[in-house]
Parts: C-alpha cells; structure tokens; sequence
C-alpha cells in the first residue's frame, strides 16, 4: 500500500483550465469525469429527497388510523417517491457516476467515445427529471398510480400522470444514449493489448449493463407514449370499452421493467467486484465465470419479467415457465456470490470502509436474492403478491443491493475522485446506522407482509402495528446514518490522498488522485503476460 | 484532442438504429397481438386504407433511399454538385410522401375516422384497434420521417461548404443510414397496414 504522495505537475480535472471558469466550466464540460461528478451531485439530490418522502411514508404508518395525510396524499407520496428512486437514482446509478467517470480510466482511454453525447446525455437526464417531478406541482395534481402506471387506471385518473410518465420518457432516452456510449467505447477505445478478457470485471459489468439499455428502454419508452396516446388521444389499446387490454399494457411495461433491475444491479455488483480483490490483496476468484455471469445475468433476465403478473390470469403453461426461468436466473447471481467469498479465502483482509460496505452488500444481496426465489414459487406468490413482502424483497435487493454498492463505490474511489481521505470512523459508524437501519426498516416488511400487510395502503389492521413500528424505528437509524455519511464525505478536512492508498492493481491506482484532465501521461499498455488484477 | 474514429461512429449510429427498430417494435407487438384477436375486423377496416396511395408512397421512399445511397457516392467521387442535387431529389421525395399523407390523413379525419370520435366508438372493437394502430404507427413513422429530413438538410449544408468531402463522410453515411430506417419502417408498415384486404 503506498502511502506516499506523488507530486504531479499537470493540473487535476478539478480545476478550470479551459476558456470558461466556475460553473459554466462544468456545466458545458465534456470531460468524463466531471460529468460523473455532475451526475453524482444530481443522484444524490433526488436519493435525499426520496428518503424524505419514504421517511414520510413510515410517519403516517407508524400508527394504525390516519394522522397525518389520507390516502390520495399517501398514495401520490409512493408514486413520486418511486418515479425518484428508480428512474432518477438507481437505473442511472452507478452507471453514469462510476462508469462514467472509471470505465475510460479503467481501460486506459482519455475518454468515452462520444464525449458531447455524453454530456447531452446528462441534459437529457436533467431535463427528465425536471418534468417528472413538475408532475407534483401541476393543475390537477401528483400522479397516484404507482410508479408502475398501470392501466385502466393510469387512464382515468385525472393527476398528472402525462408529466410524470413523459418525464420517465426522456430519463429513457437519457439512458439509451449513455449505453450507447459506453458499448462503442468498450469495442473500439480499450487499451493496447487489452483484449476483453483483460479487461478488469467493473467495465465488463458496464458492458452487459449497456446493453440492456440500449434493447430495452426502447419497449418502456413507446409503452409510456402509448399511456400518453390513451389519455389525450383515447387510442385504446388498452381500454377494454374499445378493444384494448390492460393485461397487454402490464406485459408492455414489464419487458423493460425487468431488465432494467439487471441494469441496476450489475454495475453494483462490477464494483464490489473491484473492492474485494483490492481489500483481499488476492486475484479475483473465476475471472471468466463472473465476466460470463454478467452476460447470462443480462441475457437470461428478459425472459422472466411475467413473474411480476402470475396474479394476473395467465395460463399454468406461461406461469410455470416464467418460474423455472426466474430460478435459473438466480444461478449466475449465485456464481458471483461465491467467487467474492472465495476471492476473500485465505486473503490479507483489510476492513476498510468500502470492504465493510461490500460485506453488507453481499449479506443484503442474498436476502434479497433468495426471498425473489420464493416470490418466484408460484405457491407462495399467490398469498404474497403486493404484500408488503414484495416491498422488503426489493429493497433489499435495490437498497440493500444498488444502494449499498453506491455507498461502498463512493467510499473506494473517493480519494482517486477528490484526492482526499475521509474519516475512517465517521464512515464506519454510518455504516453501522446504515446497516443496522436497513434490516430493522425492512426486515419486519417481510414478516408482516407474510401476515397479509398489502402494500400501498396507507392504513391497517391492528395486527401489523408492532411490525411498522420497528421498520419505522429502523427508518430512524438509517436516516441518521445518511447524515453521518454525507456529513463525513462533505467535511473538507480530510488528509490529502495518495495516488494507491488502497493497494490496487487497475489502472486507476496508477494515476494522480485526482486524476488529470487526460487521465494518462502516456497511454497505458498490457502485455502478453499482464492481467487485470495481479496480486500474489 | 483530435480524435476521430470513423469505424465507431459508424458502430454508435448501428447501436442507435438498432434502439429505434425496438421502439416501433413495441407497436408490432401490439398490432400482432390485436391483430390475432381481431383478424375479421382488421381485414374489414383495411378497406378504408387507399392501396394504391400507399403503394405510390412506398416506391416514393424507396427511391428516396436510392437517391440518398447516390448522393454518398458522388460525394465519395468528389463531384459536390451531384451530391447536393441527389440530396435535393432525396428531400423532395419526402416532401411528396408527406402530401400524400396529409390527404390520406385529412380525408380520415374529414369523414370521422380518428382515434376518440364519435364514429369511432360506434364502430367494432376490432376496426377501432386497426385505426388507432393505424395513426399512432404512421403518426410516429411520420415524426421519424421528419427527423430524417431534418438530418439530411443538414448533412446537404456541410456537402455544400466542404465539411463532408471525400476524406471526410461519416456523417453523410449515418443520416443516409438513419433514412434507409425511416424507408425500411414503411416497408413493413404498407403491407401490414394497407395490404390486408
């Protein structure tokens, strides 16, 4: 681990060395890493605002009745609160912060392919997310459909569910041309030498993840326009009064809306990827068999997004074909699930923060993953289906998952991004509140979802009390534990960072913390002998 | 920073194509879903669709394609004059399919038959699904037709000042390429759509 600090003459990303200074630096930037870091600010806006509104959310439940907002006010709070965390924090995720800013780094280019696509990309995102949140405070008020927008319903209501749903749409577009982007960067901009199976497992996670992008988003994109065509243009395809069917719409949306989980999970999963050989000193455990799960993650994933509707009246046939296919694509998660422990066998563990997010990661993960396998049992769905059980499986997986991987990303590349060190304390006990939190926030989920808790409901039976009290207990210590870190990550004091303080072995160990405006003095090569991670 | 990768670009515009035949694939999939519910009706309703307007259109767009593949030739042959005038005849090609459109379209809307008239929801379930599939599928064609045109004008600008020359026409080769889309779209929306009588 080498402590030292490297002087480097060239000036860091960080400061404005262009015709333009000050904010207009940045926000005309086409330079990856600082519109990473616009991208960064932005998600971690909305996740803030979209705690708040799920902290809202377990206020009013943390009593049977109603004290504090009825059920029209509740049912938009879910709505947005969903619209906010999955299409503006978690499908862009770790994507357009991580992948944005390492995946050039990480493959030895100055860049992505098309850097003014990219930063058009994050307008677009902008943008996007600026018309979906109108929706809150426009004419007829805030969408409360879900943020799955369901027909008839999403039909008749009369909120605002256009902004909202084309708002989704340009957020889509957004994430179109980032895959995009990062495809053609992956094939044409590796380094020399670097073929794809010496690549590291982060930009491998990007790829599979890109690719998704770019051939589902489009089916969620004309689903939404065909939302807004029923509602102003009364097209129909989905009104039973002039042929259509809502079935039709639930398959349409669910086409994207499954692989775009995979979209957010595997560049979570590349960057523990990253952080456990790092914290580990060990290569990788099964280097192919977790580039290969990415790719059979992505693939497998479009065939089983059915099991969001075996409630809805589908054949046995179509049921249990869709339940085989969901536990099959639990298999290459499990692989990967193996290959980190096993990485971790007989390694130098050092518990560094982001190891310690990685390891909460793993453990929420596959709580996440094995209660999906038994929402995948088309026995137990029956009685579960929109139970607050589904609500804890995929926090779990999303929050537990996604989140935690964000966190643990945030805290790995910190110093490289900022060229500073953050309290290590500070960050431990986050994690602590954080960690300790979650699983009092959502565990009960399950327990009284079991019980038959519906979700969205904004009231309940006395039975389930105990059960929201907890989780809004555990609300507590995770709200508290996002101040802490952000707190920490925010404080300016922190020792100036090394160029490798973690000891590891991929290309951005080997740069300045932070990096220049060219990432590279000299283009990196690998050699016939070289391989993406090389400890002993 | 120069860099120029003509070999990428040409991958991106493919990547971004391929992303524009899955958006229109989301309406085939619900014209062959209703289709297969319905075939009666569709086949009924079809009979207000003017073959041989639709015909004349498709052959419009086809030699539109022609043209525009053309223009990229002269241009790679260094003779600037024949590019531009191929991308002038490629644009007028548009501009006719839109007339036709525009009468095929208003002539509906004249007698009643559009999405959420009160013609419309006396007419069978089925003739309902054809029509609204009918004007949403070349209602979006019709916006992608007018982005394609958008692209080539400007593409026959930069042919005009030089900034696409022989040595130079990637850009050219991605706006022929996204109009080889819109003319390929249409070729599966005629016989879907007209051809089913």
């Amino acid at each position: 681990m080498t402590e030292e600090i490297t002087h480097h003459p060239e000036p860091s990303y960080l400061v404005d060395t262009g015709k333009r200074k000050g904010l207009m630096a940045w926000l005309t930037s086409t330079d990856h890493k600082r519109i990473g870091l616009m991208y960064l600010f932005a998600i971690m806006v909305f996740f803030v605002i979209g705690v708040i509104l799920g902290e809202m959310m377990r206020l009013e439940l943390f009593w049977p009745g109603q004290q504090f907002y009825g059920p029209q006010t509740y049912n938009g709070l879910f709505t947005i609160h969903g619209i906010i965390m999955i299409f503006t924090v978690v499908i862009p995720g770790l994507s357009v912060v991580f992948g944005n800013f390492f995946l050039p780094i990480l493959i030895g280019a100055k860049d992505v392919a098309f850097p003014r696509l990219n930063l058009f990309s994050f307008y677009l995102f902008i943008l996007g997310a600026a018309i979906a949140v109108s929706s809150q405070f426009m004419g007829n008020g805030p969408p409360d459909t879900g943020w799955t927008f369901y027909a008839p319903y999403s039909i008749r209501t009369h909120t605002n569910v256009v902004a909202a749903v084309f708002g989704a749409f340009v957020l889509g577009f957004s994430s179109i041309l980032t895959g995009l982007n990062f495809i053609v960067t992956i094939h044409r901009m590796r380094a020399r030498g670097m073929t794809f199976f010496k690549m590291p497992l982060f930009p491998w996670a990007v790829y599979a993840t890109s690719w998704i992008q770019v051939l589902a988003t489009p089916i969620v994109g004309i689903t939404l326009l065909m939302i807004i065509a029923e509602r102003w243009l009364r097209i129909g395809f989905f009104d039973p009064a002039l042929g259509g069917d809502p079935i039709l719409y639930q398959h349409l949306f669910w086409i994207y809306s499954h692989p775009a989980v995979y979209i957010m999970i595997l560049p979570a999963m590349g960057v523990i990827t990253e952080i456990i050989p790092t914290f580990a000193q060990r290569n990788v455990f099964g280097y192919k068999a977790i580039a290969f799960s990415s790719l059979a993650i992505a693939g497998v994933g479009y065939f089983v997004w059915a099991h969001h509707m075996f409630t809805s009246g589908m054949s046995v046939s179509a049921r249990w074909i869709f339940s085989l296919l969901t536990f099959l694509v639990a298999i290459p998660s499990a692989i990967k699930v193996f290959n980190w422990v096993t990485t971790m066998y007989k390694g130098s563990i050092d518990v560094k923060p982001p190891l310690l997010f990685a390891l909460g990661f793993i453990w929420l993960f596959m709580i996440g993953g094995m209660t999906g396998l038994t929402l995948g049992s088309l026995a137990i769905n029956v009685h579960v289906h929109d139970t607050a059980y589904v609500v804890a499986h995929f926090h779990y997986i999303v929050f537990g998952g996604v989140g935690f991987a964000f966190f643990a990303a945030v805290h790995y590349w910190y110093p490289k991004m900022f060229g500073r060190m953050y309290n290590f304390k500070r960050a431990n006990w986050a994690f602590v509140f954080l960690f300790v939190g979650f699983n009092l926030l959502y565990f009960p989920q399950f327990i009284i979802g079991y019980m038959g808790m519906p979700r969205r409901y904004f009231d309940y039976l006395p039975q389930y009390t105990f059960g929201h009290q907890l989780s809004g207990l555990g609300g507590l210590l995770l709200g508290i534990g996002v101040i802490i870190m952000l707190q920490n990550l925010f404080s300016k004091k922190g020792a100036k960072a090394p160029d490798n303080p973690w000891g590891g072995n991929t290309f951005e160990w080997r740069i300045a913390s932070p990096p220049t405006v060219e990432n590279f003095d000299e283009l990196p090569e690998m050699g016939e002998n070289d391989r993406p991670y090389d400890y002993k | 920073m120069e860099h120029r990768d003509d070999i990428g670009a040409k991958l991106g515009m493919w990547v971004f194509i391929f992303t524009e035949i899955l958006l229109f694939g989301g309406l085939f999939l619900v014209y062959a879903v209703m289709r297969s519910r319905y075939s009666t009706d569709f086949h009924h309703a079809a009979h207000h669709l003017n073959a041989f307007i639709g015909a004349i259109n498709t052959v419009v767009l086809l030699v539109s394609s022609a043209t525009v593949a053309m223009s990229i030739t002269a241009v790679q042959k260094g003779n600037t004059k024949l590019a531009v005038n191929l991308l002038l005849l490629t644009l007028l090609c548009a501009a006719v399919f839109m007339v036709n459109k525009y009468f095929e379209w208003g002539h509906k809307i004249h007698i009643g038959l559009y999405p959420g008239s009160d013609l419309m929801i006396t007419l069978n379930h089925g003739e309902v699904m054809f029509f609204s599939l009918y004007f949403f599928m070349t209602g979006l064609h019709m916006l992608h037709l007018i982005i394609g045109g958008i692209i080539l004008t400007i593409v026959l600008v930069k042919v005009r000042s030089g900034t696409i020359n022989a040595n130079r026409y990637v850009l050219m080769e991605n706006g022929g390429l996204y109009w080889h889309l819109v003319d390929l779209i249409w070729i599966f929306l005629f016989p879907l759509l007209y051809l089913i009588t």
